[in-house]
């Protein structure tokens, strides 16, 4: 087995032991890169020379007796999120060289553990897309066949773990983004309950749904980057300040026991993929087997999570955005007056999609449509959220396919936004809700591409989330 | 093999654009209101693909909120406050670095008012 393809767990037994250093681990990413990124392109930015110094100072640690829990371990981090002193482009052009003086505050937290920061993934444009097709760096090529799509907004972070370019990865989940690409690319990806894991230094999407959480290659790895991650953050006004559990302990409680709602609503719908259901099932029976009481549930309200879920993010999306103007960092385009070097600068910073999400945004906020698109999208939001309160009265975690269809070929859906938009139909009612949820893998389907199923919790209750992903991961 | 047991059924992806619910003028105004230059073909397709989004908006007006409050956050937490310290000021060097224009050490900005 080469180093790159480690988990965290291996890669830090062997580290203990000396059976290699953080410098031949960090190697055999970047050659990994070198050898695949040409054709994948997970990464719009590698800091070998920088990677390579922090692993000679990680195997110096090592060597004192001193690691910390993630020391010489290689890690990528999506370009959405802020990493000092290395470019963070968000995949914008407008954002081409920008080099944050500060890290977000779960990558400093990583950082303060040792991890080696191998680089930048590409992504859809702050955050926007599901294909990673609105990147304006070129798309990502999903590599378990690099004739589909790596599914997004996450796309090169889950590319990059799953074809072993780096250890672990660090995405952003608004609605959907770690876990649709997580299960497009065959790995583990979690989006936390929102208020669990600190937003600063990340770029901001849609401010009221916006978490980042890990992408990895096993359940255990995320357990233990979530114990990392999480926590009250002074910089973070909307994380909660409750300690934060042991996760790798909770894992080890196991699955039985538990009661898992199967929602009729996303088995039901219009479109889903038939493969997908009988491999969900499938991994349903695995839950019943190990002792899981299995419940069909109904969510009513969870056919209107997109429509909600589209409502919010743009209008949220075209505040947050309006911050890149071209005036403080990024690019300034030449013109006359002030007007045309704003309007300038993001005609060509901006790729289509995130002007839509700009224009659809400034639209719902405009005076005589704001009741009608974004109170209404936030009254519905109380009844999505309303639906999984009261099923967590009854059912310990829900169990559902990742997404409605595998992973889709190239310019399958560019002419059609709204058909993008419909492929998080299984993924945003949790952003909505701000609860957990995290994709595992379910297998393949008859073309060998990965299918994902999706495990969703209550609110701060990634553990049962973990101990229910563990059981599937088994078997 | 066993493609019988893949349905193609893609109705529920299926729009129409033939309605349009906004017009190229209105995408006109939305672009100069947040400050984004388009050329024609843009704001046809936006004209286009925003009618076909928000045409499926009006799903919502099927649900009847009437005395449903408004979620804006979901954690429930209340009056979060912080100290107002200074944090940061040791990147001044770095900051100045990622400014588009600089005069004199400071940020270079356009001018606000046109001269008559």
């Amino acid at each position: 087995m080469n180093l790159n393809e480690l988990t965290i767990r291996e890669a830090k037994d062997g580290l203990n032991k000396k059976d290699f250093t953080s410098v031949e681990l960090t190697a055999a990413c970047l050659d990994r890169i070198k050898k695949r990124d040409g054709e994948i392109n997970a990464f719009i930015t590698v800091c070998e020379d920088l990677a390579m110094k922090e692993a000679v100072r990680a195997d110096e640690t090592i060597e004192r007796g001193e690691a910390w829990p993630l020391t010489g371990i290689p890690f990528a981090v999506k370009d959405a999120i802020c990493t000092a002193g290395v470019r963070s482009t968000g995949a914008s052009k407008i954002l081409d060289n920008y080099v944050p003086p500060f890290d977000a505050t779960v990558i400093k937290k990583i950082r303060e553990q040792g991890a080696v920061l191998l680089g930048k993934n590409n992504c859809d444009a702050f955050g926007h897309g599901a294909s990673n097709e609105n990147s304006m760096y070129g798309p990502v090529r999903n590599p378990r066949n690099t004739k589909k799509v790596a599914g997004g907004s996450s796309g090169g972070s889950a590319a990059a773990v799953a074809d072993n370019m780096c250890i672990f990865a660090v995405a952003e989940d608004t609605g959907g983004s770690i876990r649709q690409p997580a299960s497009f690319c065959g790995v583990v990806g979690m989006r936390p309950s929102y208020g669990r894991n600190s937003r600063f230094g990340i770029m901001p999407m849609a401010s009221s749904l916006d978490t980042v959480g890990p992408i990895a290659k096993s359940v255990d790895d995320v357990a233990f980057l979530m114990e990392i991650m999480a926590g009250n953050d002074k910089l973070d006004a909307t994380t909660i300040s409750d300690a934060v559990p042991n996760y790798v302990e909770e894992l080890k409680k196991g699955a039985k026991g538990l009661k898992i709602g199967v929602p009729k609503e996303y088995f039901e719908l219009e479109g889903i993929d038939d493969e997908i259901k009988e491999l969900i099932y499938k991994k349903i029976d695995v839950l019943e087997k190990a002792g899981c009481k299995i419940k069909q549930v109904s969510l009513p309200y969870t056919k209107y999570a997109i429509a909600v879920y589209y409502i919010i993010v743009p209008s949220e999306d075209s505040s947050n955005l309006a911050r890149l103007d071209g005036i403080r960092y990024g690019l300034r385009a030449d013109a006359n007056n002030l007007f045309d070097i704003y309007a300038n600068s993001r005609a060509d910073g901006f790729p289509e999609e995130v002007k839509r999400r700009i224009l659809i945004g400034t639209y719902a906020l405009s005076s005589g449509y704001y009741d009608a698109y974004y109170k209404k999208a936030q009254k519905v939001r109380t009844l999505i959220k309303n639906d999984f309160d009261e099923i967590f009265k009854k059912v310990d975690a829900l169990i559902t396919p990742t997404s409605p269809f595998p992973p889709f070929d190239f310019g399958e859906k560019t002419d059609n936004p709204l058909a993008l938009y419909l492929a998080d139909i299984m993924v945003s009612p949790a952003a909505v809700a701000g609860i957990p949820a995290m994709s595992v893998s379910a297998g393949e389907n008859y073309s060998g591409l990965p299918i994902g199923a999706q495990i969703i919790g209550p609110r701060f209750r990634e553990d049962l989330v973990l101990r229910i992903g563990k059981e599937l991961e088994k078997n | 093999m066993k493609q019988s047991t893949r349905i193609a059924n893609n109705s529920f992806f299926l729009y129409n654009i033939a309605v349009m619910s906004i017009t190229v003028e209105e995408v006109k105004k939305l672009a100069k209101l947040a400050r984004i230059a388009l050329t024609p073909e843009e704001e046809q397709r936006h004209a286009e693909t925003i009618s076909a989004v928000l045409d499926y908006m009006d799903v919502l007006n099927e649900v009847d909120t009437e005395n449903v409050e408004l979620t804006s956050q979901v954690t429930g937490l209340k009056n979060i406050v912080r100290l107002d310290e200074i944090r940061g000021k040791d990147s001044q060097k770095e900051l100045i670095e990622q400014m588009p224009l600089v005069k004199d050490g400071k940020l270079a900005v356009p001018a606000v008012f046109e001269e008559n």
